[in-house]
């Protein structure tokens, strides 16, 4: 990454450099209103409120949550896509992907409509396990992890295709099973791109909020997360969305931070 | 040569951004037109009103906004309904809007108190709360008490209707723990119909307006907690004289029969 394309010494055509600073100044500005607006003065007291830890805990706890069970059913859903010929398999990956672009409500009442007390999953949940899923913990994890789990699948599937599969080829020709050669060889080789695509899933549950208020509901402590507190907070006391939205941006802009080279540096081999 | 071709792509840009600018502008400026052109006094409105309600005035003020629409040749109504303190603070961040009608004189004085009415709010209906249970009552409701057993949920202590339930169970002496705190009135009342809840706290005017879906068990507490709904034309109105007939309206004795059949008690 540290080879750079010769320079060519010429002018950045005004046409194209005035709508591309129109597009940042776009982007970057409201960031800058946040923190010019920002309550600096009582923003120690702002977020010294119990009710901000809660939400902060509750959204890292339930975002880390959803990346394990996005690892766990994910991974192995990208390896399915990215080195098996299965039938169906580029619909399949259209499905994957949908929830990148479906709005995150529709997930919420979809996923409220299936596993409700009311919902096909959900009745028996409920009344074989005395399971219900909305307004729990267990359904802010879940939300989520509809919402994060396809950026994990994409990320790992294109690491996998990336990979060289004559490794597995070589592995298997040694004796290993599949799932030996998956294990000892595959992970090892993907594992960037399995920690990239974690923490992508991981920023985009944090930063969740349609289908957990949908799904999960607003409760402090238990589903209230912190895009939910900001939004809530934004109904009587925009100072506290403002400080709130700080913390949010705060730890976003962290994982960017972690991230530049895997993420930001695009076009990489 | 080169710089020729730059100075055209450059006027082009610029031309298209002002091209879309005063599309924006043009977009905007029917609702700005003022009804005054004729100099009379009452002058009759017309143009479009923009009116921001809470939303348990949902069912009601979309009946009252094409009765509105009918007496009043021209003029087009248009609502957002959503929770109150929402909507009081999109009206103090600059939204367009030519009334609010609020579901407690709470919210409307956020909005008064950053200058943003014109006038006096008035109260112009009152209302109380009522358990929304599913049809038939599973779970033997009676009272608030019975709500410590089953899954509740309420409006959020920052809207009204929250604020009211809060009340109310203060006045009963009822320490209960919500599964939810919805956003506005209607969201309590949804998670009930859908059967995800097994009550919900939500005014009497929602069980009413949802009557086929839902039951409605009352309970004497609610007199504790009764919210009055003020309304008033902004100060900004983009549309002022027909801001003002609207309020007028709301407040005449056909829009007063309109609410009362829907549940409200009228001052």
């Amino acid at each position: 990454m540290s080879r750079t394309a010769p320079r060519h010494r010429r002018r950045i055509p005004l046409a194209l450099l005035l709508p591309a600073l129109l597009g940042l100044a776009f982007l970057v500005l409201p960031l800058v209103g946040l923190l010019v607006r920002a309550p600096w003065s009582t923003l120690p007291e702002q977020l010294s409120s119990p009710e901000v830890w809660t939400a902060l805990r509750l959204s890292l706890i339930s975002a880390t949550a959803a990346t394990a069970v996005s690892l766990v059913v994910g991974v192995p859903l990208a390896w399915l896509l990215a080195r098996t010929e299965i039938p169906g398999r580029r619909f399949i990956r259209a499905l994957v992907t949908l929830p990148l672009v479906l709005p995150p409500v529709v997930g919420g009442v979809a996923l409220l409509l299936v596993l409700g007390r009311n919902g096909i999953v959900g009745r028996w949940l409920d009344s074989a396990f005395g399971i219900t899923l909305p307004f729990t913990t267990g359904g802010v994890v879940l939300a989520e992890a509809f919402v994060a789990m396809p950026f994990l699948v994409i990320s790992v599937e294109g690491a996998l295709r990336a990979a060289d599969p004559r490794y597995e080829e070589a592995a298997a020709t040694l004796g290993a099973s599949r799932l030996t050669a998956f294990r000892r060889v595959t992970l090892p080789l993907i594992a960037p791109g399995i920690a990239a695509g974690a923490v992508l899933a991981w920023a985009r549950a944090l930063g969740e909020f349609g289908a957990t208020i949908t799904f999960a509901g607003n409760f402090p402590g238990r589903t209230q997360t912190m895009p939910l507190a900001v939004y809530l907070a934004m109904e009587s006391e925009p100072e506290a969305a403002i400080a709130l939205s700080l913390v949010l941006l705060t730890v976003s802009v962290a994982v960017l931070a972690g991230l530049r080279d895997r993420w930001t540096a695009g076009g990489q081999a | 040569m080169t710089t020729t071709r730059r100075r055209t792509a450059v006027a082009a840009t610029v031309l298209a951004l002002a091209a879309g600018l005063t599309a924006c502008g043009s977009g905007a400026t029917p609702s700005n037109s003022p009804a005054t052109a004729d100099g009379t006094g009452a002058a009759k409105p017309t143009g479009a009103v923009t009116v921001f309600a809470a939303a348990s005035l949902k069912g009601s003020f979309t009946d009252l906004g094409k009765k509105f629409e009918a007496a009043n040749p021209g003029v087009k109504v248009t609502f957002n309904f959503g929770g109150s303190s929402a909507l009081a603070q999109s009206i103090v961040s600059g939204a367009p809007a030519d009334v609010f009608a609020a579901a407690s004189p709470a919210t409307m004085k956020t909005v008064t108190d950053a200058k943003a009415a014109a006038g006096d709010p008035k109260v112009f209906v009152r209302n109380t709360l009522e358990i929304a249970v599913p049809k038939g009552n599973p779970r033997h409701i009676t009272g608030l008490k019975d709500l410590t057993g089953v899954k509740t949920a309420l409006c959020a202590k920052e809207v009204p209707c929250g604020a009211a339930a809060l009340k109310a169970l203060e006045a009963g002496g009822v320490n209960l723990t919500p599964v939810t705190l919805e956003q506005d009135v209607k969201g309590a009342l949804t998670k009930v119909e859908l059967g995800e809840v097994d009550a919900s706290l939500v005014y009497k005017t929602d069980v009413k307006a949802d009557a086929a879906k839902i039951d409605g068990v009352s309970f004497p507490e609610a007199e504790k907690a009764v919210n009055d709904y003020p309304i008033a034309a902004l100060a900004k109105a983009p549309n002022a004289a027909a801001a003002a007939a609207f309020v007028t309206y709301i407040r005449s004795a056909e829009a007063k029969q309109v609410l009362g059949e829907a549940g409200f008690q009228t001052p």
